[in-house]
């Protein structure tokens, strides 16, 4: 009963959420007794494969001749693990397009969104449900699961043993074409992000958002917006958070000028802390935020700026 | 062109959520049901398509009676035909089951779905029906073009986005950007007059084994009471995050 873990590269770097699936992996494992082996896909250098021992894993099989945008050739490649019974992904959009798929290759059930560690006497692991509104005790039924753990939920567990590399030359195309891509450069992605400063309208404009990315800048932030900003254009619909755009689970939210909707706070309640800076005292934002400032962001958010400058002085 | 939509019936966005029966069961006492909302893009698209390229459109629901009323509007938008697979969408697999089943039955050369259901959020039917029948799957759409006998997608990936290619039949889960949030349709009186003639057919399962059991739910800890910071002292809210929360 070996935990296999989806050790996902972004141009041949790992990034915070692949070493945290890692990290959940041998902690499942060392509760059985077992050992944890990876797998990843495209050209990465050794000394950034091995960097996935410092969290556990003993084994990588790095195939570096698969687009890692074809999931289906992905999960082609899952299925020669035969003697892996745990498979665990992060929750990012690559990983979730392989996993259902994956669990009818194997016969596997399959739970999304998990915060807890997999109960192997019980057969249950608990999950976010209902846009993070609440969470589900889920029994597996079949001898085989994959996970996709929440982002955030768990945090790095270092733990470093001798990680052996395996190179694999397979080949394998599957059913997608891939035409192009196109990044979003130098930012940081929400759904890693430890930090997120977020804008609603209380922002008035898009030529105000410089205000938002130095603050985000100062304090190594990702940042977010609530619907309707992105709706109307301000911001990139990738930016939109909530309970139809991104769930997020950064340690820190801070709000601004959001009056904290049920559908906004739906998708950032899982937040550990939040921050909100809001001119209305009575903004629902504030009866779910830890922190909170009655203010105009106008005034505010320089002022944060300033405190961030020295602080870190 | 035949399309297929999925769509699932979810509790309004703005719905407290309560739990009965000693937390195993959702409560939906006074909850107002809904058009999954990722789901709603997808049958707009559908519907824009009908009347670009002359598609028929199928809406395909797995659950109870109380699953019509989503139907019935999905058709006021402009989708020709409904079904109703009779059964409680216990877990995802079974659901996927019978969606593929039905597919089977019928020739469908484009199938939408959402990219999660806001209720149970699995993010798992349309990539475990697109491998029951052996189709493309195309997660996260946030664009979609029909050329000839193929279709291009343009899907978010972390950070940032990508265009792929497919062949028909294929199956998608899409988002906000399949179509803009101004662009959704919403019933008409002449849609709604129309709905009533529209087929609403319901069929029964073919009763498959379910793979995982939800047994019981919970709600998050009630937070703490905000701490309030004066305006002119932001740097006592520094000096809190720093020393009392440790997130900075
Ligand atoms: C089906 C459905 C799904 C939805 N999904 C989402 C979702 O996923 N995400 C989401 O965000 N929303 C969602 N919404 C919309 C949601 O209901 C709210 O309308 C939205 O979150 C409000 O955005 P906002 O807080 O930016 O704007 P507003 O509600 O207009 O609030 C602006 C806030 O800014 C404050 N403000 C104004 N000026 C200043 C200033 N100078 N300084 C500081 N504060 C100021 C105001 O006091 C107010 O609280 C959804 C709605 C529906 C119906
Ligand atoms: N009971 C259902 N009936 C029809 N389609 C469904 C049902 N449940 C889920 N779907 C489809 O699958 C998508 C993803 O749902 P889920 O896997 O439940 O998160 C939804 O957006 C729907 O398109």
């Amino acid at each position: 009963m070996s935990v296999l873990v989806y050790a996902e590269n972004w141009e041949g770097k790992f990034r915070k959420s692949t070493f945290e699936v890692v990290s959940y992996a041998s902690q499942l494992a060392k509760s059985i007794n077992s050992e944890v082996h990876a797998i990843t896909f495209g050209n990465i250098l050794e000394e950034e494969l091995i960097k996935i021992g410092d969290y556990g894993a003993v084994k990588v099989y790095n195939y570096n001749k698969i687009n890692k945008s074809n999931n289906q050739a992905i999960a082609k490649i899952f299925t020669e693990y035969q003697n892996f019974s745990v498979f665990i992904f992060s929750n990012s959009f690559a990983s979730r397009s392989i996993t259902p798929i994956l669990s009818i290759k194997i016969g596997s059930s399959y739970v999304s969104n998990v915060v807890s560690l997999l109960d192997f006497n019980n057969k249950t692991v608990r999950k976010q449900s209902f846009s993070s509104k609440a969470f589900e005790l889920v029994k597996i039924n079949t001898e085989k699961v994959i996970l996709s753990i929440s982002s955030n939920a768990f945090g790095l567990i270092e733990n470093k043993v001798n990680c052996n590399i395996e190179l694999l030359d397979t080949e394998l195309i599957g059913n997608l074409n891939i035409e192009s891509q196109e990044k979003s450069r130098g930012k940081i992605s929400l759904s890693e992000a430890d930090i997120i400063v977020s804008a609603g309208r209380g922002m008035k404009g898009p030529e105000n958002w410089h205000l938002i990315e130095s603050l985000a800048s100062e304090i190594g932030a990702a940042t977010a917006c609530s619907k309707p900003v992105s709706d109307s254009g301000w911001r990139p619909h990738s930016e939109h958070v909530g309970q139809t755009g991104k769930a997020v689970s950064p340690n820190l939210y801070i709000a601004i000028g959001i009056s904290g909707a049920i559908q906004h706070l739906a998708g950032v309640n899982s937040s550990k802390v939040m921050v909100v800076i809001n001119t209305d005292p009575d903004a629902p934002f504030f009866k779910a935020a830890d922190y909170g400032i009655i203010g105009d962001a106008f005034e505010v958010v320089p002022k944060l700026i300033e405190a961030i400058k020295n602080f870190k002085n | 062109m035949n399309i297929l939509v999925c769509i699932s019936s979810v509790p309004d966005t703005t719905s407290k959520i309560n739990f009965k029966n000693n937390n195993q069961e959702f409560d939906d006492n006074g909850v107002q049901f809904v058009i999954n909302p990722y789901d709603e893009f997808g049958l707009t698209k559908s519907v824009m398509l009908k009347q670009e390229l002359g598609a028929k459109v199928t809406v395909l629901s797995v659950g109870g009676p109380t699953f019509e009323p989503i139907l019935r509007k999905a058709l006021a938008i402009g989708a020709d035909e409904a079904v109703r697979i009779n059964m409680k969408p216990l877990d995802s697999f079974v659901v996927a089951n019978e969606v593929s089943n039905y597919i089977k039955d019928n020739e469908f050369d484009l199938i939408i779905c959402g990219r999660e259901s806001i209720d149970y959020n699995g993010g798992a039917v349309p990539g475990m029906v697109s491998e029951l029948l052996s189709m493309p799957f195309v997660n996260a759409c946030i664009g979609l073009a029909v050329e000839g006998s193929k279709v291009i997608l343009l899907r978010e990936i972390d950070g940032g986005k990508e265009t792929v290619s497919v062949n028909f039949p294929a199956i998608i889960a899409g988002q906000k950007g399949l179509v803009e949030e101004s662009e959704l349709l919403i019933p008409n009186m002449r849609g709604i007059m129309q709905s009533r003639s529209k087929p609403l057919s319901v069929l029964e399962p073919s009763n498959q084994e379910i793979r995982t059991n939800s047994l019981s739910f919970s709600l998050p800890d009630k937070k703490q009471d905000c701490t309030m910071i004066d305006k002119n002292n932001v740097e006592d809210l520094v000096n809190l995050l720093h020393n009392e929360a440790k997130v900075i």
